[in-house]
């Protein structure tokens, strides 16, 4: 089967461990992960994982079933990168002398849409969020002026196309009635 | 008021909590203030100390399959953990409730190496349902009470509670917790009425229907519930090693058992029928063989409470996810009445092959030594069979599940997903405490007996009636068998100089008896059938026997071997 890149999107409940037993599954079936992302989700108390790999549909299917199925994960879905909104942050540590005196590194940073978030007289700091092409060319022109000294990006963060977090509203339904976990 | 009592204490008092009756267990440093405990409970609990802690847990095991209930094994951190891993991964493959509670290190010193510590939620998670770690005694009534519901519910399976030693010596106000809701579990899934419709559609217009039974049904209590499903529309039914007593071995739609020691008639017809529906069983290679080659001539509906095992290694045309306690009488309802005279039939003739070729031989080889399937048989049939078949792994459990005959559910006490030799012994003496009523045959080689053969120990300290037979051929049979089948007779490693076993059991005060004979092994069934308590049965079997047929490794499930 082909390979694509997925977005795995996993809520659980916030407890100790859970990315362990998230990241075992993908493990055991030989999948790397290509990014993850893991915060606090719009609901109190559920944290989100976004993982980005590359894998063939079945495999990607049965590991997400697999992980849906542990004790605390709430839901886990996978989409292709039609089906979802994906962003990366991205940050670039850059040098001030290098900036002051190479007129095209500034140049860089307006073509890009970039921002400029910290400047001292060392170095300065550069955000750009979007597609990771639109940050892997950022990068690029930044290495062939050298004026890079860092460079970080977040991984994917994934919004789906629904309206709402992708849980389904039995599970709060049900916990309301119950007022327990 | 509440009363204020220790952990330990509450761990006790929560177990209570879910009926707990049993406990089989091994102290040790971090786990001492439990075993304290327990002293003041020697009258609510029975006690069982195991000589080893993997024996802790098949004994659990044993306990649990055989009773329907939790199995419940304490021990203490470190190497009393680990010890019980292989347990563990056998309990999730097998689907089997136990909750296993070891002690920790006190949270002050957790990831410091301390003495006997070891990072046991992590090792365990991959290979349990759920795995916690109790660090303070308030949590311990609701972790316990989590832990039970978690693996008697939906698809059982093994539950580790890591308890640091901290926990189990502060004070608390005790309050009993009961969970029975865990928001991001589905326990049981409610049935797709459309699902349920479109196999009852599909069955309805089967002409050759075949239903593969699995041990979902023995832990659904479904057994009712497929009878009258197989009799509304005439389905005949093969069974999984781990479903084998879900029907009785002389029920009419029964035709035998699947997968690679199975029979011949069950494994040509499931590449010949046109629907084909699992039942609470998982598809494991050792039932489908070569997927590639695997039923693609019929639609699969595939009725199992785990939706993961769905589309798994066989595609279901039409999953009907739940439990098939609920789920089969739906489609009951919707199924018209039908015949398939000639379908069932065809069985009969691959049986009468089978027979011929391997059968007959197995059971009444007239000269030469003993065989084990002629064992198997007899010791059935002297039990009226309805004894609880436990055995272990080899060829000892392949030829004593085939040659057993089953008359009540819950009767087949065996690895299967994990393969664990020394298992047999252990979930024996588990067997006797879960249904005490009942006769507990184990049938073990010469090569598993000893491995987890300290357990003779708690077989003489409780004075558990296991009915033990060893059946030593002097070789660790099933890899002999391969060595000759599959790599040209070299048999590297697996002749065994074996130990005088009747003198190990008067040792431990177990009556025992060798057959050598074939003259002698129904008046030795006898003895020790009729002999209170335990007893060794000592077979000297033919010692290069094969179990046949076989379906070789790799090769379709329709082309079995004879020899």
């Amino acid at each position: 089967m082909e390979k694509k890149l997925y977005t795995v999107i996993i809520y659980s409940e916030n407890i100790a461990g859970m990315l362990n037993q998230v990241t075992a599954e993908f493990t055991r079936r030989q999948m790397n992960i290509e990014t993850l992302n893991v915060s606090s989700s719009a609901i109190d108390g559920v944290h989100r994982y976004t993982v980005s790999l590359w894998a063939d549909e079945d495999i990607i299917r049965k590991s997400v079933k697999s992980i849906e199925k542990k004790i605390d994960v709430l839901k886990a879905d996978y989409y292709t990168e039609d089906e979802i909104f994906v962003q990366e942050v991205a940050l670039y540590k850059i040098s001030t002398p290098v900036l002051l005196v190479n007129k095209q590194v500034s140049k860089i940073i307006r073509h890009n849409n970039a921002r400029v978030i910290e400047v001292n007289s060392n170095y300065s700091v550069v955000e750009q969020t979007g597609k990771t092409e639109t940050i892997m060319k950022l990068y690029k022109e930044f290495v062939a002026e050298q004026c890079l000294l860092q460079f970080v990006k977040s991984g994917h963060v994934a919004v789906t196309r629904n309206a709402n977090e992708n849980l389904s509203e039995h599970i709060f339904d049900e916990d309301a009635k119950r007022k327990v976990k | 008021m509440k009363e204020i009592i220790s952990g330990g204490e509450a761990l006790l008092r929560s177990l209570k909590n879910e009926g707990v009756d049993t406990i089989f267990g091994y102290p040790g440093g971090s786990i001492m203030p439990v075993f304290d405990a327990m002293y003041d409970h020697r009258d609510d609990f029975h006690q069982v100390v195991v000589r080893h802690e993997q024996g802790a847990v098949h004994a659990a095991q044993g306990y649990a399959r055989s009773s329907g209930k939790v199995g419940v094994c304490i021990v203490t951190s470190g190497p009393g953990a680990t010890n019980t891993l292989t347990g563990i991964s056998d309990a999730i493959l097998d689907s089997t409730p136990v909750v296993v509670i070891a002690g920790q290190v006190s949270s002050a010193v957790l990831g410091t190496d301390a003495f006997q510590e070891i990072d046991l939620v992590g090792v365990t998670q991959p290979i349990s349902k759920w795995s916690y770690q109790i660090r303070r005694a308030e949590d311990v009534a609701w972790a316990v009470s989590r832990a039970f519901y978690i693996a008697r519910s939906g698809r059982p399976g093994p539950v580790v509670l890591d308890f640091t030693k901290n926990a189990q010596v502060a004070q608390i106000a005790y309050e009993p917790v009961t969970v029975d809701y865990v928001r991001s579990y589905v326990p049981y899934p409610k049935p797709n009425m459309d699902a349920i419709k479109e196999a009852a559609e599909l069955i309805n217009r089967a002409r050759r229907p075949f239903a593969l039974v699995g041990q979902g049904v023995e832990l659904g209590e479904a057994h009712e519930e497929l009878k009258a499903f197989l009799e509304k529309a005439n389905i005949p039914a093969a069974r999984t090693l781990l479903g084998l007593s879900a029907l009785p071995s002389d029920y009419p739609l029964n035709v035998g058992m699947l997968g690679m020691h199975g029979n011949l008639s069950c494994n040509v017809n499931t590449n010949q029928c046109d629907v084909l529906i699992a039942i609470g069983m998982r598809f494991s290679d050792r039932v489908t063989g070569n997927l590639a080659t695997y039923a693609k001539q019929a639609k699969v509906i595939h009725l199992d409470i785990d939706r993961v095992e769905i589309d798994k290694n066989v595609k279901a045309d039409i999953p009907v996810i739940g439990n098939c306690k609920e789920t089969l009488p739906l489609i009951t309802e919707l199924l018209q009445p039908a015949d398939h005279k000639e379908w069932i039939d065809s069985f009969a003739d691959y049986d009468a092959v089978e027979y011929e070729k391997v059968i007959a031989k197995a059971l009444n080889p007239g000269k030469g030594p003993l065989k084990m399937g002629e064992v198997a048989r007899k010791v059935s049939e002297a039990s009226n069979n309805s004894a609880v078949l436990v055995t272990d792994v080899g060829q000892n459990q392949m030829l004593s599940c085939r040659y057993f005959k089953y008359t009540k559910p819950h009767s087949v006490l065996t690895s299967g997903g994990l393969g664990t030799m020394g298992y047999g012994l252990p979930a024996a003496i588990g067997a006797t405490m879960g249904v005490p009523e009942r006769t507990v045959c184990v049938f073990m080689g010469d090569g598993g007996f000893q491995m987890n053969i300290q357990e003779l120990g708690t077989i003489m300290e409780q004075k558990s009636p296991v009915k033990m037979i060893l059946l030593n051929n002097n070789y660790l049979g099933n890899v002999r068998q391969w060595q000759e089948l599959f790599f040209n007779n070299r048999y590297s490693c697996t002749p065994m100089l074996n130990a005088d076993y009747c003198m190990i059991a008067k040792a431990y005060g177990i009556p025992s008896r060798l057959v050598v004979d074939r003259s002698e092994i129904d008046d030795a069934i006898k003895e020790m059938l009729e002999t209170p308590g335990a007893f060794l049965l000592h077979v000297a079997v033919e010692e290069e026997d094969n179990v046949m047929p076989m379906v070789p490794p790799g090769a379709s499930i329709c082309d079995m071997i004879f020899e």
